[in-house]
């Protein structure tokens, strides 16, 4: 019990020590506040920044949980189809085929850090305007944040959706 | 070839890779012959020194049972206390409340048999000395408790006569020290240094950029993880399981955890076979198993690739699959990779939400959970196809009209008769579970419960059936997935899910132990040309077909109840 319980976790700690967040997690800071953890998602919804996906629980990372709404479920099928419309509204120049199942769904953590590439493409539009800024400095941004496959081979392409909108509050200085 | 599918097919042949000299290795480790691992021996030996065990007394099947029961009864009523005094007891620096009696008992129970159903949520329902002490301790023992009945088992038929089967402890402890240990410890590093916390601090707070102020919860979860899966437990550190960012942060820790979990069930199998002297079986067991797992697995991926019909009607782009209950930096393919992994083997843990895949991915789910033996749990995956072995072997010696042997001792009434038992036990539970749960939603649902049984699910219709369905399914195989939109941390589901733990534990654990005691205590009878061989392809295709046609006789009513007409509606 003893090799098991205090042992091997206090080994694993120490190790752990030397990783990129000393154990704690990754943080990120900006001018020496801490502002987030990259792998936690945070929730954006001002206009000038890039959203994220929708949570269950609000990206309150004390706790965390999907929705558990099943597919056929038809509450769930009406909070969809509200996402949608919002989507549509904040991004009028965009099609309902443009949206990806990624951005008006809810992960299963809830603490989703990113979004699919086509996510953060079909808001450039949109937080180009509100920023006042060339659409093309926001779409290079895009795909400097965008992460490909591991190895370029295995995989999804994501884009973390904290770190990009940082480097967008990083061009208006 | 896309990148998504390239994933799955990589991390598969990864598991391979590393399972199968795996298996060679642990035929030698509990075979006592030598390996490099014999360095660890000093610990092992003041382990038994240190509990008053001789490693070197033989114990027949009885023995084993004797020992085994009682250990778990020990490590039961111990973390039933402990867990319901957390709040008491030090190192609770997020201070979290102590259990209610039903929930504690529910959870303890659940860790022992290898389950880890988790009715609680991790970051507010267990304190950190809970989560080591009681919970991350359980891992390994009961993933040990398993691999330790399956080496009997292994025993009984490796030599022609024999009721020495070796001695319990011994297998349980090298388990540990020569398996479970040294991998979760390279897992466990490898986890940390991708992203998943170490260290002891508690809550984090900060202000994200938006101005929200955000807890972050925390903790030694790294090392907890790496058992977790390695064990084919599957309970996770946080409430969201292996979805949360902090306890599978990218897509490499994703294939690590992936791998871990299936790579000590295909062992077991390669193991098995080298350990007796008939490799041949063994291969034929895991060539069985291989093909039930694919035939699980591509119209599972092939279903969520696909996406939700009713999201498509709304005009909405699913380039990858279906998202709900997924995380973008693993996308559908390998979520419904893992799915299938971890309900074939009773792992349990997620890193997309069940309750939200398609209906047609949950009955493959639930079909995965109700076999078991697809690789199946840590040891506890051979026992149960030994189960189905020996069904097998009665029916086609009752086809071919000779008395049934199975590698030389032959198979009599006794032994078919636990055998059938315990076939019908997991039907049984699982169908008068689900039939009580049932009943106890549409007649009592203003009950004073925690949780109000009109209240208990999350969705309407046959999905909410399915819930139910899904969470006995899942006690019984001691699997601890769920579809976790049940509400199910009250008095009726702690105590009925407890009480199904249990059976779908121990018997399935105790019915195989006494068959192979029984059968290597008989005479040996030599191969003569009318023996019915069990290491061909013939006769693995009967074994594929018994297991095939008893599940479907047992669950084809439920499962069309559930997800088959949930998918049939939504085809509209």
């Amino acid at each position: 019990m003893v090799l098991l319980c205090v042992i091997y976790p206090l080994i694993v700690a120490f190790a752990g020590g030397f990783s990129k967040g000393k154990g704690g997690g990754e943080k990120i800071t900006r001018n020496g506040k801490v502002v987030g953890y990259a792998a936690i998602g945070q929730s954006f919804t001002k206009p000038e920044y890039f959203w994220g996906r929708p949570s269950a629980v609000g990206y309150n990372a004390a706790g965390s949980a999907g929705s558990n709404k099943g597919p056929s479920n038809p509450d769930y099928l009406k909070e969809v189809s509200n996402r949608i419309d919002t989507l549509l509204k904040y991004n009028p120049s965009i099609k309902r085929a443009d949206i990806p199942a990624d951005m008006v769904t809810a992960s299963g953590s809830g603490l989703d850090p990113n979004i699919s590439e086509q996510g953060a493409i079909i808001q450039i539009k949109r937080v180009a305007a509100y920023r006042k800024i060339d659409e093309k400095t926001v779409a290079e941004l895009v795909v400097k944040n965008t992460q490909g496959p591991l190895l370029g081979l295995f995989g999804p392409s994501s884009v973390n959706v904290l770190k990009l909108n940082l480097a967008l509050d990083e061009l208006k200085r | 070839m896309n990148t998504e599918l390239l994933g799955i097919i990589a991390t598969y042949l990864l598991t391979l890779v590393i399972a199968i000299p795996l298996g060679k290795y642990l035929a030698k480790v509990f075979a006592g012959e030598k390996v490099w691992t014999d360095f660890l021996k000093p610990i092992e030996s003041g382990i038994y020194k240190l509990s008053g065990i001789n490693p070197k007394e033989e114990m027949n099947w009885k023995q084993h049972m004797k020992a085994l029961l009682t250990i778990n009864l020990v490590w039961l009523v111990y973390g039933f206390f402990v867990l319901m005094y957390q709040d008491k007891l030090p190192m609770n620096p997020d201070g979290n409340p102590g259990m209610t009696p039903d929930l504690s008992f529910n959870t303890i129970i659940s860790f022992v048999v290898n389950c880890n159903l988790q009715h609680y949520s991790g970051e507010t329902g267990v304190t950190y000395l809970t989560q080591h002490f009681v919970l991350m301790f359980l891992q390994f023992v009961s993933c040990a408790t398993g691999i330790a009945a399956a080496v009997v088992l292994f025993k009984a038929f490796r030599d022609k006569t024999s009721t020495k089967l070796g001695n319990f402890w011994e297998f349980f402890v090298k388990s540990i020290t020569r398996l479970l240990l040294p991998l979760s410890l390279v897992m466990a590093i490898i986890l940390a240094f991708n992203g998943s916390p170490t260290s002891y601090e508690g809550k984090d707070q900060f202000i994200s950029v938006q101005g929200d102020t955000v807890n972050v919860s925390r903790g030694p979860a790294a090392a907890f993880i790496a058992i977790k899966h390695l064990g084919t437990n599957g309970g996770g550190w946080f409430g969201a399981n292996s979805t949360h960012p902090l306890e599978n942060p990218n897509y490499i820790t994703n294939m690590v955890e992936l791998i871990a979990q299936v790579i000590i069930p295909i062992a077991m199998v390669i193991a098995f076979g080298i350990f007796i002297r008939r490799k041949r079986l063994g291969w034929m067991i895991f060539g069985v198993m291989t093909i039930g797992m694919f035939l699980l697995l591509i119209p599972t991926v092939s279903s969520e690739l696909g996406g939700s019909p009713s999201i498509a009607k709304m005009g909405i782009s699913q380039a990858t699959g279906a998202m709900e209950g997924k995380e973008v930096r693993f996308g559908p393919a390998i979520s419904a990779y893992w799915s299938t992994v971890t309900t074939i083997i009773s792992t349990g843990s997620v890193n997309s939400m069940h309750d939200s895949t398609m209906p047609l991915t949950g009955a493959w789910q639930l079909l995965g959970m109700m076999i078991n033996s697809f690789y199946g749990g840590c040891g506890v995956g051979v026992l149960n196809y030994f189960i189905y072995l020996i069904i097998a072997v009665f029916i086609s010696g009752l086809m071919v009209g000779r008395t049934p042997e199975f590698l030389g001792h032959k198979v009599e009434a006794r032994e078919v008769k636990i055998a059938a038992l315990i076939t019908l036990l997991s039907p049984f539970l699982i169908l008068a579970g689900t039939a009580i749960a049932s009943y106890v939603f549409t007649n009592h649902g203003d009950a004073a419960w925690a949780v109000q049984p009109k209240s208990w699910l999350n969705n309407p219709g046959f999905h909410g059936f399915s819930e139910m369905l899904y969470e006995v399914t899942s006690s019984n195989a001691n699997n601890g997935s769920g579809f976790e939109g049940l509400g199910d941390n009250n008095v009726f589901w702690n105590v009925a899910t407890g009480f199904v733990l249990f059976l779908g534990r121990f018997l399935p654990i105790i019915g195989p132990i006494a068959i192979a005691g029984l059968l290597g205590a008989k005479k040996y009878i030599p191969e003569s040309a009318g023996t019915l061989k069990t290491d061909t392809l013939t006769f693995s295709l009967m074994t594929f077909a018994v297991i095939v046609v008893l599940n479907a006789l047992s669950y084809f009513p439920a499962l069309a109840l559930g997800p088959l007409a949930e998918y049939f509606t939504m085809l509209k």
